[in-house]
This record gives structure tokens, C-alpha cells and sequence, in this order.
């Protein structure tokens, strides 16, 4: 998951790795610039999560329409 | 019994009346449909009324107890379905329904067609909870089988765009209720199970607003039970209000009480998910700190090292180590010095304690014989006659010896 950019994680992926940071953070023995990297990895996550929730709109598709006119209806 | 010439009595007559009757299995647990008719109260609250059909009628009674507990008393005319049994009123000579249990016509056959299919399929296993699949926590795509044109509906579009409007909705409508209604239901929930990769159909939500039994009924059809329980997409059942349970709401993976409810469950909360974030953040900020705060306190212990073993340090040392030789060194010479003086002092003093001069000062005299010079210190250096030189402090004076 480290290796996919931050902007391209679905709010599932972002808050599972989000949670991992965190976890680690506050576990392990971590040099100072390990540490700098998880927190601002964290905090990118983070906003990430925060700017997915707060630009969501609720799509809504009907089945036998979405049939007809393929895949493209939906996203 | 003895048959008399004048025959039984009527109360021997009618028990053994009674008698035959309370012998009759049948008799004794039957289920009757019927009219309601003549219906009344008694003071004391038990309630007598005639149960008749096209050609018969027959009289019956519900006691107090029984009759409390239903929701209304049944009206004139109407249709019910009655469980009792049938016995003798020996002091009038009649035979009565003695009801136990009574409902309306309708609901009442729907309601034993219900309790049987219910047994069947908890028979077979389908209401078993083992079977029931978790929720996904964060579905993608939420399949909705519920009628468009229902309040339902729009109470379910409203709690997901409320709590978690990132997933996406695809509705399969149907009929809800009515004959042809089982039927779109099953197909709508197979056709969101054949699609359900394409549009990542993580869960499907079956849904109905509140309504009697017979409206209701559809959601107690066996096809139904048996297309929720094929669906490889877990189901949520949110059908009537909460005291409505369906056969639909038990082999559901999970059952909700409304279609409001239905929505709650199929998907996260945006409140707790943010609070939760913040928590988050919060919990990176402390342990950043913290670790800011440690490297600081070892940089500290660093530096207070460096300086104790730095050249500096060390110069500043030997100095002070030169300084405090020499002083020391001062200190021995004088000690030396200081002792040597004593030594000295005190030779001095005998010294002059052996001065002659000093010896003369104190009132000695120092005799000598004339003639050779030498000092006098026995009587074996002197003779009767003898010149001498008698020496004192400030001079000599002669003396002859007596």
C-alpha cells in the first residue's frame, strides 16, 4: 500500500493505512526521521480521508437504465 | 346405568351426552372459520356470540381470561377463525365452542401458512445463524430492492447521504406488495447478484415501509426466503416497523426493524469516521512530540558528555592542577624553610648559652695560671703561692693562691 500514492486510495484503503501509521508510531523505536516520515505520511492520510467524506455526493443509479446504457452511468 | 321403565334423567342424559363429546379427539382442539353474529358481554366480561355459515350456527363462549387477551373484540359480520373446543352446557341441554383463540379470517390463514413455511425453512437450516455473513464496513456499491415510488425509499437515499454518501446506490425496483410482487422481488435481487462484480455490489438492502399482514405478504413468500438465502451478497432485511417480523427478516444476514434502519446498518457513520480521524491525527501529533521531546533530552546528555572530555575542558584542568602543584610546592619549601629556621634558632641559643662572656656576665670568673696561660678548672692545676689571672666580665685582676 506504500507504494501507491496518497490520492489514488479509496477511503477504505486510506483509513486501514492510516490506522497502521498510527499504530506504529506510537509502538516501535523509530529514528527521528523515521518518525518526521510516519507523521507526515499520517497527516496526509488523513486529510485525504477528511477531503473524500467532505466532496462525497451520493450517486444513485437505477439497474435496468445502468443495463442499458453500460458501465459509464454509474461512476 | 339402569334403564328403568321410566327412563334417565335429564341431567343423567345430558352428561352422557357430555361424555361422548369430551371423549372426541377432534373435538376437543378444532379450528373453526365462520360469521359473527349475536355478539355480546356479559357483567362478569365473558363474551358469548354465534359463529354461523351459510346453513349452520353454532353457539359459542370466550371466557374473560381468553377474550382479554385480544387486541379487539371481532364485529358483526365479520369473518374469524376460531380454536377452541366443543363441549355440553349440561343445565341448558346445549352444546357450545368454547373459543380459545380467535382473528380475523384473512390474517388468520395467512397467519398458519406463515408459521408453517416458517417451520419448514428453520427445518432446512436457513435461519441458521452461522449462516448469516458480516456486513462490509465500507461497501463500495449498495443494491436497493424496494419500490421507487415509496417513502421507503427516500428514507433510505436520505440515512446514506446523511452518514456515508461516498457509496454509490443502484436501485432495482419492484412491486412491493400484491401478487406479482414475489416474483420482481426474486428477480431483482438475482439480477444485483449477477452484476455485482461489475458495479461492486457489497451489500443489498430489501426494503418495505409498515403495512398490515397482507400487505406485508410478499416478504413472507417462500421464493423470496429462497432468493435472499441464494444471494451471494449479504442482505439486509428493513421491512415494516419493528414489531413486523417476515420470513424475508430471518433468513436475511442481517434484519433491521425499518428501512431507516436497514440504511443505518449497511453503512458507517461520516460523524464517527471524523471523530476518528481526528483521533487519529491527534495520537500522530503526541507521539511527535513526544519523540522531539526525547531526542531533545539525549541531545542534552550529549552535549553535557562532550563538554566534560572536550580540550578545553581538559586545559582548564591541567591548570588547575599546576596551580594547585605549586601551591602545594610553596607550601612544603616553606614548611622546609620554617623547620630549618627552628633548627637553626636553636643552636643559636646554646651557642650563646656557651659563650664564655655570657658565662662571666652571670657572675663567674674564668682563672688562669699566670705563667703558662692555661684555664684553671681543679685544685690539681694550682699550688699554694701560685700567680693567677682572674678573669671577669669587664676585665682581669691578679690573685695569689692562699
Amino acid at each position: 500500500m506504500s507504494d501507491r500514492p496518497i490520492e489514488e486510495l479509496t477511503f477504505e484503503e486510506a483509513m486501514r493505512a492510516l490506522e497502521q501509521v498510527v499504530e506504529r508510531m506510537e509502538s516501535s523505536e523509530l529514528s527521528l526521521d523515521e518518525t518526521l516520515a510516519l507523521f507526515e505520511r499520517g497527516m496526509r492520510l488523513a486529510q485525504r480521508c477528511e477531503t473524500l467524506l467532505d466532496q462525497a455526493e451520493l450517486r444513485v443509479a437505477e439497474l435496468t437504465e445502468l443495463l442499458k446504457g453500460g458501465t459509464e452511468s454509474l461512476s | 346405568m339402569m334403564q328403568l321403565a321410566w327412563g334417565l334423567t335429564v341431567t343423567q342424559l345430558n352428561q352422557h351426552i357430555k361424555a361422548l363429546l369430551d371423549a372426541d379427539e377432534i373435538l376437543q382442539d378444532v379450528w373453526v372459520r365462520g360469521e359473527v353474529s349475536n355478539l355480546t358481554q356479559s357483567a362478569a366480561g365473558h363474551v358469548y356470540f354465534t359463529l354461523k355459515d351459510a346453513e349452520s350456527s353454532i353457539r359459542c363462549v370466550m371466557w374473560r381470561s381468553l377474550a382479554g387477551r385480544l387486541n379487539s373484540l371481532p364485529a358483526h359480520g365479520e369473518m374469524i377463525l376460531a380454536r377452541g373446543y366443543v363441549s355440553v352446557y349440561t343445565v341448558q341441554g346445549v352444546y357450545q365452542f368454547y373459543v380459545e383463540d380467535l382473528r380475523p379470517l384473512g390474517a388468520g390463514l395467512l397467519h398458519l401458512e406463515f408459521e408453517a413455511l416458517k417451520a419448514k425453512l428453520a427445518a432446512e437450516g436457513l435461519f441458521a445463524p452461522e449462516r448469516k455473513r458480516p456486513l462490509p464496513a465500507f461497501p463500495r456499491t449498495i443494491g436497493v430492492v424496494t419500490s421507487p415510488a415509496a417513502a421507503a425509499y427516500q428514507d433510505i437515499l436520505r440515512v446514506l447521504r446523511q452518514r456515508f454518501p461516498l457509496v454509490r446506490v443502484i436501485l432495482a425496483p419492484t412491486l412491493v406488495q400484491g401478487e406479482l410482487a414475489p416474483v420482481q422481488i426474486v428477480e431483482a435481487i438475482r439480477a444485483l447478484n449477477r452484476y455485482r462484480r461489475e458495479y461492486d455490489i457489497d451489500v443489498i438492502i430489501v426494503a418495505r415501509g409498515g403495512g398490515s399482514l397482507e400487505e406485508l405478504w410478499a416478504f413472507n413468500d417462500e421464493r423470496v426466503a429462497r432468493a435472499i438465502a441464494a444471494s451471494e451478497v449479504p442482505v439486509i432485511s428493513g421491512v415494516g416497523h419493528e414489531i413486523d417480523f417476515t420470513i424475508a427478516d430471518f433468513v436475511a444476514d442481517h434484519r433491521a426493524p425499518t428501512p431507516t434502519a436497514a440504511a443505518a446498518a449497511a453503512v458507517p457513520d461520516q460523524a464517527q469516521l471524523r471523530e476518528q480521524i481526528r483521533a487519529a491525527k491527534a495520537s500522530l501529533t503526541e507521539a511527535m512530540a513526544a519523540k522531539l521531546s526525547s531526542e531533545r533530552e539525549s541531545l542534552k546528555r550529549h552535549e553535557t558528555n562532550l563538554t566534560r572530555v572536550a580540550p578545553v575542558a581538559r586545559l582548564a584542568y591541567d591548570r588547575q592542577r599546576v596551580d594547585e602543584l605549586v601551591y602545594r610546592a610553596k607550601l612544603l619549601v616553606e614548611h622546609r624553610l620554617s623547620s630549618l629556621r627552628h633548627q637553626v634558632e636553636g643552636r643559636l641559643v646554646r651557642l650563646r648559652g656557651l659563650d664564655p662572656q655570657a658565662v662571666l656576665v652571670r657572675g663567674y670568673a674564668i682563672v688562669s695560671r699566670r705563667d703558662t696561660g692555661r684555664t684553671v678548672s681543679s685544685l690539681a692545676h694550682i699550688e699554694r703561692g701560685m700567680p693567677l689571672d682572674v678573669r671577669v666580665q669587664d676585665g682581669v685582676f691578679g690573685a695569689i693562691v692562699e
